[in-house]
This record gives structure tokens, C-alpha cells and sequence, in this order.
């Protein structure tokens, strides 16, 4: 398993070399590049630009840039924001646990909703509460989760107040009170909305799947086996069923990653929250292309690595599944 | 089973899920809405100074907005962006998905495992970054017809999505070319070309409608999340996200304006997905009805 390990991670070395190539090719092909609001202002000479290119490398070939930027990657060294005038690896670190929060919670909401829902609208399908989760998959699934986020802010921050003090329910932007000490209950308190948004539409796409790959399963010979030996019901649809249908749900979340970083990308737009998303829009706004690559390329880096550990996750669930 | 045409089987059992029956007609309803949008007495880009944020009235049926534009025209001339993103990018996506998994599935060999390779490259784009980059690069070069805006957005979309097709088209193919009539097509003198398209690709059609479904309703989310944050179809243009990106930041003056694109986009979805759901259990004879 070592042995699969370190090979997958040997594999996706060229896949983020040829994502870098294209990221960096896409970023600096657009005309007047990262200085084309230096080029609009008429407050600003030929020849300053033509210093501040040559202070960002900006005048060498693309490819020695790319080189250059590529021999900086990966030491550590990010480059400097061309609008803060800030390392960008320190400005990616101070946001990095703020993502993984607000990600890892709702990730976490979504399995405690969505595992109990399939298991137990795949145990009665077609009774009333199946047709119920059914109902409520199909709605959670077709909401986009930038407009779940503005409805919650509507209903929870704009529309009920608190009877008693007047204040909004729940707060809807950024991670803490303004002049409150950081604290756990404070942060709990502003990821309320952020992660009911974030999870309700995961938590649907994994519930509805789960059902499905559990009432194939159930047809399955080894399930006919193991109920015609006398297993009680119970350990058939829990031993037996349940661990071989949760496999197609784990490659699933693997394969399904880029779009929970999208999610984190609104979610943290809509609610001010100063995570990786967030750093991103702001930095494609204002065209600031070393955070734009940046921030890409360490999503990309944390994608592939999540993928390798739902594949490796894989086999310690299905023990059938041999690495070599 | 009476002898019917496989083709009627199939419609038969579609029009059996009566939900997905009721999304067909809601969605065309949509279409002819979108189609008649210029018929409202407003055009989507004609201000009214004198009257911003204005509630929903029988003048103005969802209100107008802050330049005093009024909603409900803007709201189905947004219908029409959406839709033609929808059905556009999700002809293309599944077009370039069908090609790859076709080729790769029935070949296999070298040429499967570099079109793979490529396809798992795609999977691992943090796509929606990539998408902004590309939505702001691609407007900015120097080819005047790019400027459309609609077209770069569809066609970044289906560059993005044609993984999920492609894969899925492959194993089905990989199961399909081992079977009885492949290898009788092919002892009768049968070209590659007409066993993918005449023998092998109808078989897939169910699968293929399905995913379809589903790319259309992401392309449609999709599309308008872009908007809402910018990077999608550029203003004057109404579209959907766009009203709902204005709508955040007026959201205590007009707090209205929120709710209406939502529920568009929300609606269009569903019906997508009731249709696909619908599609499915009309291919698939082994699913199990109930006949309540």
C-alpha cells in the first residue's frame, strides 16, 4: 500500500506540472497582463511601467518566467501580491485555516445528514419518509448554493430579529464578532449559515447516492447468501450490504472535490469570509495574477491529495481491492 | 409485453412518472415565457430614474430595480441566457464526451490510456478557478467576436465538463464491444466507424440522455454563479445571476430582488432533474415502479 501510495503521488506530479504550464500560459496570455490597470491610468509613464516591468521580470522571455516562477514554487516562495505588496505565501497561510474550517464542518455536516437519510430511505424505499428524503434530495440538489446562501442571510439576518435584543438571529458576514476575543462559541455561531449553505445541496447529491448504490447492492448474490444462512436482518443491511455500497460513495467524494472548493468559493464571497475563495475572487477582480496562481495551484495540490486518500481509504474499506 | 417499438416502450414508461411528465411541460412553458420576453410593454435595459426599488406592483409584476428597470422583464430575458447556455455547452459537452469515451472504450490500447490520462488531468482542474480565470482571460483578447460573452461562457463549460460523459460513455462502450453482436457486425465486414455509431452508440443512449440532463442543470447553475460573481455574461445582458449579485447588495432596501432569480434558476433545475429522473427510469426496464 506504500508502495501505491508513493506511486500515485509520482503520478500527479506530471498532472500538476502540465496544470501549471496551462494556468501560468492562460494567466499571462491576456494582453497587457498583470499590469493592464498600470497601462489604463494616465497618471503612470512609459517609463515607470517599463521599470516596474523589469522589477517584476515582467520583460524576460514567457518561458523564463515561467521557470523562474515555477524554480520559486517550489521553495516555498509564492511571489509577491501585486496589489497588497505581500508575500503571497504569507497571505495564503493566514487564510488556509479559515477554508479548511468552514469546508471540513460542513463536510462533516454533510455525512452526519446525509448517511442516515440513505441508509434509511434505502431500507423502506417507496415508504413515506423515503418519498419525503426523495422530495427533499431533489430540492436540495436543484438549489444553487450561492442563492441558498442570500436566502439565509434574507430570512436569518435581514428579515427575524431576535425578539429580545433586536439583533439578527445569526451573523452573516465574516468568522467573528468585531471586538470579541477569538473564542469557539463565537466562530460556531458565525459558521451557522455559512455551512447550512454549504452542506444542503452535498448532503442531497450524497444521501440520493448512497440510496441508489444501497438498493443495488440489495440485489446483489451475497446479500440472497447471507440472508439464506439465517444473518438477521439487521446484519445483512448493515454488515453485509452497507460496507460494499458506501465503496461507490467514497470515489465519488474523491472525484467530486473541485466542486466542494466551489462551493467554499461562493460561500465565502456571499458571507465575507476571508478563506482561500474569497482571496481568489478579490485577486481575479484586481487581476493579481501571482495570488491567482498561487491560490489554483494549492487547491489543485489539495484536490490530488484528497483524491489519493479516498482511493487508499478505498482499500481499507474493501478489502478485496489489492494495490501493486 | 405487448409488441411495441422500443421507442414506444420507453415513452410509455417515461409518461408513467408523472413528475418528470410535469417538468416537460414547465420547462417548455419556460421556453415559450424566454421566447416571448420582448412582448412585456418593458425592454430589460430601459431605465427609469424616477422610480428605483420599487415593490412588486401590477405595473411592475417583481418590482424594478435600482436604475429603476423593471424585474420581470429582465427575469425572462434571463431565461433566454440561461436556457441557451444550458442547451448549448450541453450539446458540446456531451458531443466531445461521446467522441473520447467512444474512441477510448472501443480501441482501448494506447490510445485509451492517453485520452484517459488527459481526461484525468481535467478532473483534477479546480474547475470553478480555472473557469474565472479563463471567463476574464479569453474577454480580453484582442478577437472582437470573443466580446460575445455568451459563447465564451458556453463554451468554458463544456471544455470543463466533457470528463464525466467521456468516462461514463467509455465503460459503457467497454462492456458493449465484447458483446454477441459487435463481434458478428464485425465478422459480417463491419467498419469501426459504423459499429461505434450504428451498433454500439444507441445502446448508450439512455445513460447519455441522463448525463445530459445533469450537465445542463450544472451548466446552468454553472453559468449564472458565474454571473453573480462577475466573471460570467457581462452586463448590460439580464441574466439571472447578475440580477441576484445586485439583488445582494441592495438586499435590506429591496430585499425582493433576492428571491426571483433564485427561484428561477431553482425551478429550472428541478425540472431538469425531474426529467432526467424520469429519462432513467424510462430506459431502465429493471427499476422498480410503484404503481401508487
Amino acid at each position: 500500500m506504500a508502495n501505491y501510495a508513493l506511486r500515485r503521488v509520482l503520478q500527479s506530479i506530471p498532472i500538476l506540472f502540465i496544470l501549471s504550464i496551462l494556468l501560468f500560459a492562460m494567466v499571462r496570455a491576456a494582453p497587457g497582463g498583470p499590469l493592464s490597470a498600470a497601462y489604463r491610468n494616465p497618471n503612470i509613464t512609459k517609463e515607470q511601467i517599463a521599470l516596474l516591468k523589469h522589477q517584476l521580470g515582467l520583460d524576460l522571455p514567457l518561458p523564463v518566467q515561467y521557470a523562474n516562477w515555477l524554480g520559486d514554487m517550489l521553495q516555498g516562495d509564492m511571489g509577491d501580491s501585486i496589489k497588497f505588496r505581500r508575500p503571497v505565501s504569507e497571505m495564503i497561510a493566514e487564510r488556509i485555516p479559515n477554508t479548511i474550517v468552514l469546508v471540513g464542518v460542513s463536510f462533516l455536516v454533510t455525512l452526519i445528514i446525509a448517511l442516515p437519510i440513505g441508509i434509511l430511505s434505502a431500507r423502506k424505499p417507496y415508504s413515506f419518509f423515503d418519498y419525503l428524503t426523495t422530495t427533499l434530495t431533489f430540492i436540495g440538489q436543484s438549489v444553487p448554493v450561492y442563492w441558498l446562501g442570500l436566502a439565509l442571510i434574507l430570512v436569518f439576518y435581514v428579515s427575524i430579529q431576535n425578539p429580545y435584543t433586536g439583533e439578527p438571529i445569526f451573523p452573516a458576514a465574516g468568522m467573528r464578532t468585531i471586538g470579541q476575543d477569538k473564542n469557539l462559541a463565537d466562530l460556531a455561531w458565525h459558521l451557522v449559515l455559512p455551512v447550512t449553505a454549504l452542506s444542503a445541496s452535498w448532503a442531497a447529491w450524497y444521501s440520493r447516492f448512497l440510496r441508489s448504490s444501497l438498493l443495488d447492492v440489495l440485489h446483489e448474490d451475497y446479500v440472497r447468501t447471507a440472508r439464506a444462512k439465517g444473518a438477521s436482518d439487521r446484519i445483512v443491511y448493515y454488515k453485509h450490504a452497507l460496507r460494499n455500497a458506501i465503496l461507490p460513495l467514497v470515489t465519488l467524494i474523491g472525484l467530486d472535490l473541485p466542486s466542494l472548493f466551489a462551493g467554499a468559493l461562493f460561500i465565502e464571497t456571499i458571507f465575507a469570509w476571508p478563506g482561500m475563495g474569497r482571496l481568489f475572487w478579490d485577486a481575479a477582480r484586481g487581476r493579481d495574477y501571482p495570488v491567482l496562481l498561487a491560490v489554483v495551484m494549492i487547491d489543485a495540490v489539495i484536490i490530488i491529495s484528497c483524491n489519493i486518500l479516498a482511493d487508499l481509504f478505498y482499500g481499507i474499506l474493501d478489502p478485496r481491492v489489492k494495490y501493486d | 409485453m405487448t409488441n411495441r417499438s422500443l421507442g414506444s416502450q420507453i415513452l410509455h414508461r417515461f409518461f408513467k412518472h408523472r413528475l418528470a411528465v410535469f417538468a416537460v411541460v414547465l420547462l417548455a412553458l419556460m421556453v415559450v415565457l424566454a421566447l416571448g420576453a420582448n412582448l412585456t410593454q418593458y425592454t430589460p435595459t430601459e431605465q427609469d430614474p424616477s422610480n428605483p426599488f420599487m415593490s412588486p406592483t401590477t405595473a411592475h409584476w417583481f418590482g424594478t430595480d435600482e436604475l429603476g428597470r423593471d424585474i420581470f422583464t429582465r427575469i425572462l430575458y434571463g431565461s433566454r441566457v440561461s436556457l441557451l447556455v444550458g442547451l448549448i455547452s450541453t450539446l458540446l459537452t456531451i458531443s466531445l464526451g461521446v467522441a473520447v469515451g467512444a474512441i477510448s472504450g472501443y480501441y482501448g490500447g494506447w490510445l485509451d490510456n492517453v485520452l484517459m490520462r488527459i481526461t484525468d488531468t481535467f478532473l483534477t482542474f479546480p474547475t470553478i478557478f480555472v473557469l474565472i480565470i479563463l471567463s476574464s482571460l479569453l474577454r480580453e483578447l484582442p478577437f472582437p467576436w470573443l466580446k460575445n460573452s455568451i459563447l465564451v461562457v458556453i463554451v468554458i463549460i463544456a471544455a470543463l465538463s466533457w470528463m464525466w460523459p467521456a468516462r461514463l460513455v467509455r465503460s459503457l462502450f467497454i462492456t458493449l464491444r465484447e458483446r454477441e453482436f459487435v463481434t458478428a457486425t464485425r465478422a459480417l465486414g463491419g467498419s469501426s466507424a459504423g459499429i461505434i455509431i450504428r451498433h454500439i452508440l444507441p445502446n448508450c443512449l439512455g445513460p447519455i440522455l441522463v448525463s445530459g440532463t445533469l450537465q445542463m442543470a450544472y451548466a446552468i447553475i454553472t453559468e449564472s454563479g458565474l454571473s453573480y460573481l462577475g466573471f460570467g455574461v457581462q452586463p448590460p445582458t439580464p441574466t439571472w445571476g447578475a440580477i441576484l449579485s445586485t439583488a445582494q447588495v441592495y438586499v435590506f432596501r429591496a430585499p425582493w430582488m433576492a428571491i426571483y432569480p433564485g427561484v428561477m434558476i431553482f425551478i429550472t433545475v428541478m425540472t431538469i432533474n425531474y426529467i432526467g429522473d424520469g429519462l432513467r427510469d424510462a430506459f431502465d426496464p429493471y427499476v422498480i415502479h410503484s404503481e401508487k
